[in-house]
C-alpha cells in the first residue's frame, strides 16, 4: 500500500517537486500544520516577513529578478487580506506568484469563524485563478496546476486556500503530470504567414519605431537577446515602457529612452510621427498612449503579445501576432537573415532621414535639469548612484512616485531582470520588500531600492526582515518631505493647493536605521554625495540612506493628461526659453 | 474641449452598441459562475440576462448563456477575457439579429380572476407554445416559450386581464442546422 501523507506534507512535496527554494510568509492559526512541517524540508528556506504585504512584494521581487515563481505562505483572515495588494500588483504587472493561504476548517467555513474570510472570493478578481481545497485528494493536483497557471502564458498570481482540517487529513501524493494541457490557455499560435507580413512592413517603412515592454522580460533572457539581434538587423530606433527597461541596453545609441507620460521627447515624438509601430510585449497602457484618438495617427501598427486579450483592447492594430516574444522575434530574425542572403540590400538607407529627425529631437535633451551646488537635485542623485554602481551588476527596485520616474529616466539598465518596479498598480511601499526578495534570489549582488520617504514608510517594517537574514539591501531615499508626484500634480493642475501632500512629521531615518540594527547614512550637500554613496556601496549590510533633495523639483518631461505624444511639457530650461508658463497651464 | 484636471485621459467618441449573446462552456465547479459574472461586473460590462445549467454530467460541463450589449471592441474583449478563465472551455458569441441562431426564453405566468378574462389570456398566449401547468376555479399557471421582446409584450398585455405573478428565465440559444458552435 502506498504511503499516506498529511495535507501539510503534500504541500511541501509539491513545493519540492516544483523546485521551490524560498518561501516568504508569516505564520498564524490556520497554517500552523504547514509551519510545523517546515522543519522536515531542509531544501526549502522560509523567509519570515513582518507583514503579509511585504511577503507578497518580496516574492514579486524574487520572481522578477530570477524568472522563477515567487511563493507566499500566509494564514487565514487578515493574513490573506493583507496579501491582496501584492496579488493585485502582481496581476497588473504579470508576475508569477503562488500564494498558499490557510483557511478555517471546512466545517466552520461560512460560520464567521475566528479569522475567517472569503479568501477565494476576495482574491478572485486579482488572481489568474484560485482554488479552495475542500477534498484532500485534490490537493496535489491543485498545487501542481497552480504552478502551471502562474508560470504559463501571460504569467500572474494564483492562490490556493487550504482549510486547516485538510492540512491534517491524509492521502496519497501525486507527482506533477508532464505536459498537461490547460485547454489552450498558453498561446503560441502564430504562423509563418504573419511573420512574412511583418517582414513586408519592415521592408517598406521609412519611419519605424520599436516599442518594447515587460513581455520581453517575462519571456526570459533569450527574448532580450532576440530583441537586440532584431534591433541590430533592422537598424530601427527602439523605445521601452517602464516595465521593459533593461531588455535593450539603456546606453545604446539606438535606444531612445523610455516613452510615455514621463518619457523622453525623442521617444514620444517618434511614436507620434512614425509610419510603422512595432509593439513587442507591451499593452498600450494609458500612461503610454496619452490621448487615444491622436495616438500615433499615421502608422501601421504591429502588436506581438502572448495574451490575445491585449490585442485591440486599447489601440486597434493592423497586424497582431499572438505568441511568446522569444519564439516570434526568433522567427522574425531567422526570416530576415534568410532573405538577406538572397539580396544584400538593407533598408537602413531608407530610414537615414528618420534618424536625422530623431537626432534633432534628441538635441532638446529633454531629461535635462538645472543642477545646483547648494542642494542635491534628485536627478543628480540618481545619476551619481548610476555612475558609482554601473560597473557592478546592480539590481534596482523602486517605490512609486517622482523618484521612480527619475530612476527610470536616469538609471541606465543594460540587462533584463535588473529593474523591479510597480508599474500597473503603482503600489507605494513596493520597493523595500521587493529588494528583500531580490537579495534572497541574488545574495552576492548589489541591490538598491531607490525610494521616496513617503513610500518607504508604508512598508518600513521589512527592514527588520533584512536585518534578520543579514540582507545587505541599500534603501536610497530621495527625501523631499513631500509626496512628490502628488505635489507636482497639485502644482500643475490644482492651483498649488498642496492638500495633505506635505509630511509635517517624518522620522529621523538615521535613528530609525539604528533602531532596526542597520547602518544609517545622511547626505545633505552635493559635495558629499559621491563619498556617502560610496560608503553605502562598500558597507556589508543593510543601509538606510537619507538623501535630502530639493523639495520643489518636478519630474519632466511630461505629457499632460488628455494630450497626444507631440504636446509635451519640457523641463525648466525649455520653459525659460519659450515662456510657455501661461499657455502651458492651459495645456494641462 | 473642457479643461481636464484628471491624470487620466477624457473618454473619446463612443461607437454604437449592439446586443450580443454569449455561450460559454465551463467546468461545473464551485465558484465558476462567480468568475464569469465577476468578470462582467469588474470590467464594467453589462448583463441583460443569464441562463446556466449543467449540460454534460459525465464531463461535468455547464453551459452559460449571457445576453449583453456593447460596442464591437467591448464584445471582442468580453470574448477574449472569458476565454482566459481557467475553467472556461470555449466561448461563442453572435449578434441577436443572427438568422442562423435560435434563442428562446421561458416564462411562467399566474393568472387569477373571472373565467372569461382567463380565457382571453390563454388565447393571447396560444402562439407561444402554451402549456397549462395548474388550474383551479379562480387561477391558472401557464408556461410559454418565446423571444424576450414577445414575452415583454404579452406580459404587458396580460396585466389588466389578471396576470398577478410572472417568472422568467434568461435566454438560451442554439444554432440552426447540423452545425454546432465552435
Amino acid at each position: 500500500m502506498p504511503k499516506l501523507y498529511t495535507g501539510a506534507e503534500i504541500v511541501f512535496k509539491c513545493l519540492e517537486d516544483q523546485k521551490v527554494e524560498h518561501i516568504f510568509g508569516y505564520p498564524g492559526g490556520a497554517v500552523l500544520p504547514i509551519y510545523d512541517e517546515l522543519k522536515n524540508h531542509t531544501s526549502i528556506k522560509h523567509i519570515l516577513v513582518r507583514h503579509e504585504q511585504g511577503a507578497g512584494h518580496a516574492a514579486e521581487g524574487y520572481a522578477r529578478s530570477s524568472g522563477k515563481p515567487g511563493v507566499v505562505l500566509v494564514t487565514s483572515g487578515p493574513g490573506a487580506t493583507n496579501v491582496v495588494t501584492a496579488l493585485t500588483d502582481a496581476y497588473m504587472d504579470s508576475v508569477p506568484l503562488v500564494c498558499i493561504s490557510g483557511q478555517v476548517p471546512t466545517h466552520l467555513i461560512g460560520t464567521d469563524a475566528f479569522q475567517e474570510c472569503d479568501t477565494t472570493g476576495i482574491t478572485r478578481p486579482c488572481t489568474k485563478h484560485n482554488w479552495l481545497v475542500k477534498d484532500i485528494n485534490d490537493l496535489s493536483e491543485i498545487m501542481h496546476e497552480a504552478f502551471k497557471v502562474a508560470t504559463t502564458g501571460r504569467p500572474g498570481p494564483v492562490l490556493v486556500d487550504i482549510p486547516k482540517d485538510i492540512q491534517f487529513a491524509k492521502t496519497k501524493y501525486k507527482k506533477p503530470k508532464k505536459e498537461k494541457k490547460l485547454n489552450g490557455k498558453s498561446n503560441n499560435k502564430f504562423s509563418q504567414k504573419q511573420i512574412d507580413q511583418l517582414i513586408d512592413l519592415l521592408k517598406n517603412t521609412k519611419k519605424p519605431v520599436i516599442y518594447s515592454g515587460g513581455g520581453v522580460i517575462n519571456s526570459g533572457p533569450k527574448a532580450s537577446d532576440a530583441l537586440r539581434e532584431f534591433v541590430e538587423l533592422t537598424g530601427f530606433p527602439i523605445t521601452s515602457t517602464l516595465q521593459g527597461l533593461g531588455a535593450y541596453p539603456g546606453d545604446d545609441n539606438q535606444f531612445l529612452g523610455m516613452l510615455g507620460m514621463h518619457g523622453t521627447y525623442e521617444a514620444n515624438n517618434a511614436m507620434h510621427d512614425c509610419d510603422l509601430l512595432i509593439n513587442i510585449g507591451a499593452r498600450f497602457d494609458d500612461r503610454i498612449t496619452g490621448k487615444i484618438d491622436e495616438f500615433s495617427p499615421n502608422s501601421k501598427k504591429v502588436h506581438i503579445d502572448i495574451d490575445p486579450s491585449s490585442i485591440n483592447k486599447i489601440i486597434k492594430v493592423d497586424l497582431a501576432i499572438v505568441g511568446d516574444v522569444t519564439k516570434v522575434i526568433g522567427k522574425v530574425n531567422k526570416t530576415i537573415l534568410k532573405k538577406k542572403n538572397g539580396h544584400s540590400k538593407s533598408n537602413k538607407s531608407n530610414i537615414a532621414k528618420w534618424w536625422e529627425q530623431i537626432q534633432k529631437w534628441r538635441g532638446k535633451d529633454s531629461l535635462n535639469f538645472v543642477n545646483s551646488n547648494d542642494s542635491i537635485k534628485p536627478q543628480h542623485a540618481v545619476q551619481r548612484l548610476y555612475e558609482l554602481t554601473k560597473d557592478k551588476d546592480t539590481y534596482v527596485t523602486t517605490e512609486v512616485g517622482q523618484h521612480q520616474m527619475w530612476a527610470a529616466q536616469h538609471y541606465k539598465f543594460n540587462k533584463p531582470n535588473r529593474w523591479m518596479t510597480s508599474g500597473g498598480l503603482g503600489t507605494m511601499g513596493y520597493g523595500l520588500p521587493a529588494a528583500v526578495g531580490v537579495q534572497i534570489a541574488h545574495p552576492e549582488k548589489l541591490v538598491v531600492d531607490i525610494a521616496g520617504e513617503a513610500s518607504v514608510l508604508m512598508t518600513m517594517q521589512e527592514m527588520s526582515t533584512a536585518v534578520q537574514y543579514n540582507l545587505p539591501i541599500k534603501i536610497f531615499i530621495l527625501n523631499n518631505q513631500y509626496m512628490g508626484m502628488v505635489r507636482q500634480w497639485q502644482e500643475l493642475l490644482h492651483e498649488k493647493n498642496y492638500s495633505e501632500s506635505y509630511s509635517e512629521a517624518l522620522p529621523d531615518f538615521l535613528k530609525m536605521a539604528e533602531a532596526y540594527g542597520c547602518k544609517g547614512i545622511k547626505a545633505e550637500n552635493p559635495s558629499e554625495l559621491d563619498e556617502k554613496i560610496q560608503e553605502m556601496i562598500d558597507y556589508k549590510g543593510p543601509v538606510i540612506f537619507d538623501c535630502h533633495v530639493d523639495p520643489n523639483e518636478n519630474c519632466f518631461p511630461m505629457i499632460p493628461s488628455g494630450k497626444p505624444h507631440n504636446q509635451m511639457i519640457l523641463g525648466p530650461n525649455d520653459q525659460e526659453e519659450n515662456k510657455i508658463k501661461g499657455k502651458g497651464k492651459a495645456l494641462v | 474641449m473642457p479643461k481636464s484636471k484628471s491624470a487620466y485621459s477624457v473618454p473619446t467618441k463612443k461607437e454604437k452598441s449592439d446586443t450580443y449573446i454569449f455561450v460559454v462552456w465551463v467546468d461545473n465547479e464551485a465558484g465558476v459562475l462567480a468568475r464569469v459574472v465577476g468578470l462582467f461586473s469588474g470590467r464594467g460590462y453589462n448583463i441583460e440576462s443569464l441562463a446556466v445549467a449543467e449540460v454534460d454530467a459525465v464531463k461535468n460541463i455547464s453551459r452559460i448563456t449571457i445576453v449583453t450589449t456593447g460596442t464591437p471592441q467591448v464584445i471582442d474583449q468580453i470574448k477574449l477575457q472569458l476565454a482566459k478563465l481557467v475553467p472556461v472551455h470555449k466561448v461563442a458569441e453572435f449578434k441577436r439579429e443572427d438568422k442562423n441562431v435560435i434563442f428562446k426564453e421561458m416564462a411562467l405566468f399566474k393568472i387569477t380572476g373571472k373565467k372569461k378574462k382567463m380565457e382571453k389570456c390563454l388565447n393571447a398566449c396560444k402562439k407561444f407554445d402554451l402549456v397549462i401547468l395548474d388550474e383551479t376555479k379562480t387561477s391558472k399557471v401557464i408556461q410559454i416559450t418565446a423571444l424576450r421582446r414577445e414575452i415583454d409584450k404579452i406580459s404587458k398585455k396580460l396585466k389588466p386581464w389578471g396576470l398577478i405573478s410572472a417568472s422568467r428565465t434568461g435566454a438560451v440559444a442554439m444554432t440552426r442546422g447540423a452545425k454546432i458552435f465552435n
